[in-house]
């Protein structure tokens, strides 16, 4: 099959893609979007790469391997989550705000880096499973 | 600070199962890790029963979003001893399968999963919002998923599939029976809707949806006609991962129902006899499979749905003293069965057979420790200074009391029936000489490293023990827990105290 | 639109169970993700359908006017959607790891652990 469309077209699509997964992941604190949408999207983003470019290229492409996205994204939410507590002894979860909004990025909190955490296990556990189905044959 | 106690037994478990994910690479430190980990949440989850014990509720409301608006985490005396023994069963499992667990499972990730299990069970014990209690259930289902069919082996598919798809449809009956009550009520979390259905008319579709929640956990608590998967599956993994399974996930089913039908569903006549109905139906088919079983796990796997059996019988009589012996029986049942299955593991390492005719002489192998391997097995027969005997007795006076000839009359046959079955394993496996052509290995007396095995038997059969001499202590918290079960009025006014002070 | 929804949860509950009552675990993976589907549908139903706004209060007032929509449902369906992504993608794994070591797509061929 020529792929010659589908190649050139994924180099371009994955920073368009990656870059709208970020601007979802950011407005998702009031508006549709958020950590979970745009894990997905820059999950496929990936996905799409490895269509076009096998899957060992898009592996060299992200360096480190997916599975530690999980983690790492569940250590940001867990430590968003903890900040409260350990800092001003409020309860878990409670959404703390630095006062300031910023530019671009809006207003900036623990509910961001929570959201964060999520984004990042999305996108670590979509990848490790879509890679895992189709390497075993 | 109450916060981060209660917060303990899920994130610390979560913290565990991040770091394991770091180190997927150098799956030696796994071990270390579980282990020093599982003793300490053992201790903090000690530390949360002592501040319960003291205040007698710790709530959270996570986020600082008030009671029926967020979620909230609730720790009355049943859920923090729970957790604690959960804690206990999870740290001897922990420390079992640091030792029968092969490398090639660690590598591919059994303890963080583990840990990951173990935050679901506390999560479910602690949670005081339904839909949440969901989420738990599906976190604790898809690790005993992974654990189950970790290994791959052929048995173990094929367990796994039918345990996977009866635990998938029960997560799907209890999410349509959250639906319903949610488009009834409009409310999730557990205190508010016991308040609002309360005040709803339609009395029909309540008892529906309390029936349709019955259904759900009484797959996942492998209640009588529900419980076909579990003799199916149970014994096809590592003894490790079957003496969690048995020790603890069927009771988190038996605690939702605990919850669930003593808060949202007070005493309702035809809930509560067909639950009696079930419970002596689970006894009788229990023991019957039980009785006529060779493969050793899978004998212990039928006794589990016999005394599921007991145990839920006690809340559809609805009566405080039955109740009390209940919760003492699923105080022992849960370091008890998983004692057991610890202990199977063990005889399977010495005998190198499932089947009780074709194995014998532990005994003459392990001439002392065979003693420590009987406590969980006659702990189980309910034989008079072992655990199993306290509650049997308020069970059966209980019942007794209250006129439930046939659930008492099945609770006394079950429990002879136990015995029996108890005797058959302990002759035929302990007693008997092992049949020609057979050669038992002496691997556990010569070997330190297999030695280590027995250690977790011996720490839960010393609980078992403890409970068995000195039971006041644990009647008087059952009692406690039965009398705080019935009256729902604290449960509410502890989560919601604006709400009740209208 | 109440009574189309009704109709079409209750067709997915049916198709689902029957599905999975089907001999074939490709018919039983289809089964199970049917009536998840169909749960989740329930619980948008039940939840009560409403044409409104996003449930956020203004800046300027202090409580919800206006006809609004319950977010709870559409975050209930939301976090069962995620669970049920994860169930799947295991038991296609699951499924297919099955059918590798068996080498049969029949249920009533998985015996062995039954054996008395």
């Amino acid at each position: 099959m020529n792929k010659l469309i589908l190649r050139t077209a994924s180099r371009y699509l994955l920073p368009l893609l990656l870059l709208f997964a970020v601007f979802i992941l950011l407005r998702g604190h009031y508006l549709p979007g958020g950590g979970f949408v745009g894990g997905l999207v820059a999950a496929i983003a990936f996905v799409l790469h490895a269509f076009a470019h096998g899957l060992r290229t898009t592996r060299h492409l992200l360096r480190i391997h997916p599975g530690y996205l999980m983690p790492a994204g569940l250590a940001l939410a867990i430590g968003s989550g903890l900040l409260p507590v350990l800092a001003r002894g409020r309860p878990f979860l409670t959404g703390i705000w630095h006062p300031e909004p910023l530019a671009v990025i809006g207003g900036i909190g623990t509910p961001l880096f929570f959201d964060l955490g999520v984004f990042l296990v999305v996108i670590g556990a979509s990848l490790t499973i879509l890679f895992t189905i189709s390497e075993t044959r | 600070m109450s916060g981060p106690l209660i917060l303990q037994p899920v994130l610390f478990h979560l913290l565990l199962s991040v770091l394991m994910l770091f180190l997927w690479r150098q799956p030696r430190y796994h071990r270390g890790i579980s282990a020093v980990g599982s003793a300490l949440s053992t201790l903090f989850a000690l530390a949360l029963w002592y501040r319960v014990e003291a205040s007698g509720w710790v709530v959270l409301q996570a986020g600082q979003w008030p009671a029926p608006f967020g979620i909230s985490l609730v720790a009355d005396s049943f859920s923090a001893t729970l957790v604690v023994l959960a804690s206990v069963a999870g740290l001897a499992v922990s420390l079992y399968a640091g030792r029968a667990i092969g490398m090639a499972r660690v590598r591919f990730g059994f303890f963080p999963v583990f840990h990951f299990l173990m935050m679901g069970i506390n999560g479910a014990f602690l949670t005081g919002d339904i839909f949440n209690l969901y989420v738990w259930f599906e976190i604790l289902i898809i690790s005993s998923f992974v654990l189950l069919t970790l290994g791959g082996e052929k048995r173990q598919i094929q367990g796994g599939v039918k345990y996977f798809t009866l635990n998938v449809l029960a997560s799907v009956i209890f999410l349509t029976a959250i639906a319903v009550l949610y488009g009834l009520t409009g409310a999730l979390n557990m205190a508010d809707l016991a308040l609002k259905m309360d005040a709803l008319d339609n009395r029909t579709l309540v008892r529906i949806s309390g029936l349709v929640f019955l259904t759900g956990f009484g797959i996942k608590a492998a209640l009588f006609p529900l419980y076909f998967w579990l003799p199916a599956s149970y014994h096809t993994p590592p003894s490790a991962v079957s003496a969690l399974f048995a020790g603890l996930l069927t009771k988190v089913g038996v605690y939702a129902i605990f919850r669930i039908f003593t808060l949202l569903y007070p005493k309702d006549f035809f809930i509560d006899s067909l639950l009696l109905a079930l419970s002596v139906g689970s006894i009788v088919v229990g023991t019957l499979g039980a009785w006529r079983e060779d493969d050793l796990r899978r004998t212990f796997s039928w006794l589990i749905i016999a005394h599921i059996g007991f145990i839920l019988g006690a809340l559809a009589l609805r009566d405080a003293r039955t109740l009390s012996g209940g919760v003492f029986y699923l105080f022992h049942d849960i370091i008890v069965k998983t004692g057991l299955f610890l202990c199977a593991g063990v005889i399977l390492r010495i005998t190198g057979t499932a089947s009780i005719k074709a194995s014998g002489g532990v005994m003459e192998a392990l001439p002392r420790w065979s003693l420590v391997l009987a406590i969980p097995l006659f702990a189980l027969a309910g034989i008079p200074p072992l655990s199993g005997f306290w509650p049997k007795v308020s069970l059966l006076a209980g019942s007794a009391d209250q006129g439930a000839w046939v659930y008492a009359g099945a609770l006394l046959a079950g429990s002879l029936a136990t015995l029996w079955v108890t005797a058959r394993v302990w002759s035929g496996v302990f007693w008997k000489a092992p049949p020609s052509g057979m050669e038992v290995k002496e691997p556990l007396v010569t070997a330190g490293r297999d030695r280590a095995l027995l250690w977790p038997v011996l720490m839960l059969a010393l609980v078992s023990l403890g409970m068995g001499l000195f039971p006041e202590p644990v009647q008087s918290l059952a009692d406690r827990i039965s009398t705080g079960l019935m009256d729902r009025e604290g449960y509410i006014r502890a989560v919601l105290p604006t709400l009740s002070m209208q | 639109m109440e009574v189309l929804l009704a109709l079409m949860t209750g067709l997915l509950y049916a198709a689902g169970l029957y599905l999975m009552l089907r001999r074939s675990m490709v018919k039983l993976i289809i089964g199970l993700v049917l009536l998840g589907n169909g749960a989740n549908l329930l619980i948008f139903l039940l939840g009560r359908i409403v044409k409104g706004a996003p449930p956020i209060i203004r800046a300027d007032a202090n409580v919800l006017t206006g006809l609004y929509a319950d977010p709870v449902p559409q975050a209930l369906i939301l976090t069962a959607i995620v669970i049920s992504f994860g169930l799947q993608s295991f038991a296609i794994i699951l499924f297919k790891r099955a059918y590798k070591v068996l080498d049969t797509d029949d249920l009533d061929q998985m015996r062995d652990t039954d054996d008395l």
